[in-house]
């Protein structure tokens, strides 16, 4: 018998084949029923209709795309690189600026009930608000799309890193910080030698939370302000009608979405510790 | 008494509560000599854990005061060390981080090699020179308190504070542990205040025992003086022709008159009684009436039985 994960691999592969198979058969162009008239043999066939591409259509795109992710041929015409290099630089630019603020706020939080109660209506009313409500508001006040784009993720990402920060540095067993105060550790050594280790994986919980639904919006963003950046891209496709870098795009979008989410459990791993 | 290394006067604490104020103990006066290792018995709820966490500086007593070594106790401070129950190391660092820590804190000037060494010393002394890279996690309930115990005596407090220690250990290795406690206790001479529910436990290890009345308004009404030779071993103690007379007056204190004693009637406001069972052996000794059986018919008390 194959391990697990040999056999979870073959399921998943003949998942997507089975997938893939039924997307191509049923996405070929219609057969002709009558010969072509020339102007239809000039415009490129009997293809009336727009369809969604055929899988090997996305493919053969797909490899053209990524055989040479950088090249630049104006505004309207850059590699899926650099598409995603603009988004990715506003996504990690919101996000450590979210991550600096809400991080000591979150310990602030977390130590004092007072500041908790105070703080958190303001938290429970911002919180649901969808980021790009903000964007109008940004828009008018930064006057600048690019940064507005990075303030949208700032304002997404900073509340599951407040919150989780605050859960944590509230929860931190009774027992540690009394050895910090029979150590007479003083306030700010407490902090960074027992409250943040023993608050670090649900912290680090919030940070894969907030890069989440940080990649989620940037494309909802990049898609309002335009110009660059992956979320562009796909609406700039649309308006082209190319399908293929549609379907394309999204897929990209998904395989860099996961890749930040293993980085921040790699990182997550690290910092957590058994009781 | 304001002589003694650590004297406490007129020590009370009360809890508010829904129906008014609980008085946990109240009065409570009793003292240290530098280098004594105490125990203090008494039932669940007198308020043992709410003294050390008083003497930790953990809690503050609604009234009196505690004096040591000439200076008032207000707050936590490296001279009063604390072991645990549940030891309470830092789940990740290691248990030599764990030691390193505490002696950072204490000897700040100190260099790393210097840290490394003296905190590794006191690890080698509880028998756990193997294990010194693992994380708590990787070690059994035994091991956590022995990296605990080594943590505070390797800062050197003035007072070290043991709050049922071996709470938490079958007796087996309860037993292995105090014997290391002796070891180390008997190189260094720490002035040791400790808790405990063991009456054998206490006796092995302790040159006076205090004893607690019941709580509410609890009290420490006597002051046992245990005159067992030392070096004392688990072996031979019960040899010892005191070990029962002792034993039989603690326990007989648990059992019957920490309830009797027990009460706001009963508050004298003075310091404990002073006893030394091997002495009062002659005279009406209550100890000699208490049937073999009490303490199997008390599962309640909190007296443990021999292992």
């Amino acid at each position: 018998m194959a391990s697990l994960n040999m056999r979870a691999t073959l399921v998943s592969l003949l998942i997507l084949v089975v997938c893939l198979g039924l997307w191509e058969a049923l996405n070929q162009p219609p057969e002709a029923t009558e010969a072509m008239s020339e102007f239809e043999l000039l415009m490129g066939g009997a293809d009336d209709e727009a369809r969604v591409p055929p899988p090997s259509d996305v493919l053969k795109h797909a490899w053209a795309e990524l055989s040479n992710p950088f090249y630049d041929a104006g505004p309207n015409d850059k590699g899926i690189g650099i598409q995603l290099a603009y988004s990715l630089f506003r996504v990690l630019t919101g996000y450590f600026a979210a991550a600096l603020i809400a991080i000591p706020l979150g310990f602030v939080v977390g130590m004092s009930p007072l500041m908790y109660k105070a703080l958190n209506p303001f938290i429970q009313v911002l919180r649901p608000i969808s980021p790009l409500a903000w964007m109008p508001l940004a828009l008018f006040i930064i006057k600048d799309s690019e940064q507005s784009a990075i303030f949208v993720i700032f304002i997404c990402s900073i509340w599951p890193m407040l919150i989780n920060t605050a859960f944590g540095v509230a929860n931190v067993r009774e027992d540690w910080v009394r050895v910090a105060k029979t150590h007479e550790l003083g306030p700010l050594k407490t902090a960074f030698q027992v409250i943040l280790p023993a608050a670090a994986p649900t912290i680090l919980t919030g940070m894969r939370i907030s890069i989440g639904i940080a990649w989620l919006v940037i494309v909802a963003a990049e898609m309002l302000v335009g110009g660059t950046g992956i979320g562009y891209y796909v609406w700039n496709e649309w308006n082209n009608l190319d399908l293929n870098s549609v379907i394309f795009s999204i897929l990209m979008i998904g395989v860099v979405g996961m890749a930040l989410d293993l980085i921040l459990g790699r990182v997550e791993k690290l910092v957590q510790y058994e009781e | 008494m304001s002589h003694s290394f650590l004297s406490i006067e007129g020590l009370t604490r009360k809890f508010p509560g829904k129906d008014g104020e609980t008085v946990v103990f109240e009065d409570v006066n009793f003292s240290i000599e530098k280098g004594e290792f105490v125990c203090i018995i008494g039932h669940s709820g007198c308020g043992k854990s709410t003294i050390l966490n008083v003497l930790a500086g953990l809690d503050t007593p609604t009234a009196g005061n505690i004096i040591m070594d000439g200076k008032e106790v207000l707050g936590p401070s490296l001279d009063r060390g604390v072991v645990f129950q549940n030891y309470s190391l830092l789940p990740w660092l290691t248990a030599l981080e764990n030691v390193v820590f505490g002696v950072r804190a204490r000897f700040p000037q100190w260099d790393k090699k210097q840290v490394a060494e003296h905190s590794t010393k006191f690890l080698e002394m509880v028998g756990l020179g193997s294990s010194i890279n693992k994380k708590p996690s990787e070690l059994s309930g035994g091991m956590r308190q022995r990296v605990s115990i080594a943590r505070a005596f390797a800062t050197s407090p003035k007072l070290l504070l043991l709050d049922e220690p071996f709470g938490a250990l079958d007796a087996l290795t309860r037993g292995i542990i105090q014997d290391e406690l002796i070891k180390i206790w008997s190189e260094t001479h720490q002035t040791v205040f400790m808790i405990t529910h063991d009456v054998d436990e206490a006796i092995l290890l302790a040159d006076r025992i205090l004893l607690m009345t019941n709580g509410p308004h609890a009290r420490v009404a006597e002051s046992v003086k245990i005159g067992i030779e030392r070096p004392r071993n688990r072996g031979s103690i019960i040899e010892d022709p005191a070990y029962y007379k002792i034993r039989n007056y603690l326990v007989n204190f648990l059992v019957n008159r920490s309830g009797e004693l027990s009460g706001a009637e009963n508050a004298t406001g003075l310091p404990p009684q002073v006893v030394d069972p091997v002495s009062l052996e002659a005279s009406a000794a209550p100890q000699e009436e208490i049937p073999e059986q009490a303490q199997a018919e008390h599962p309640s008390s909190a007296v443990k039985a021999a292992i």
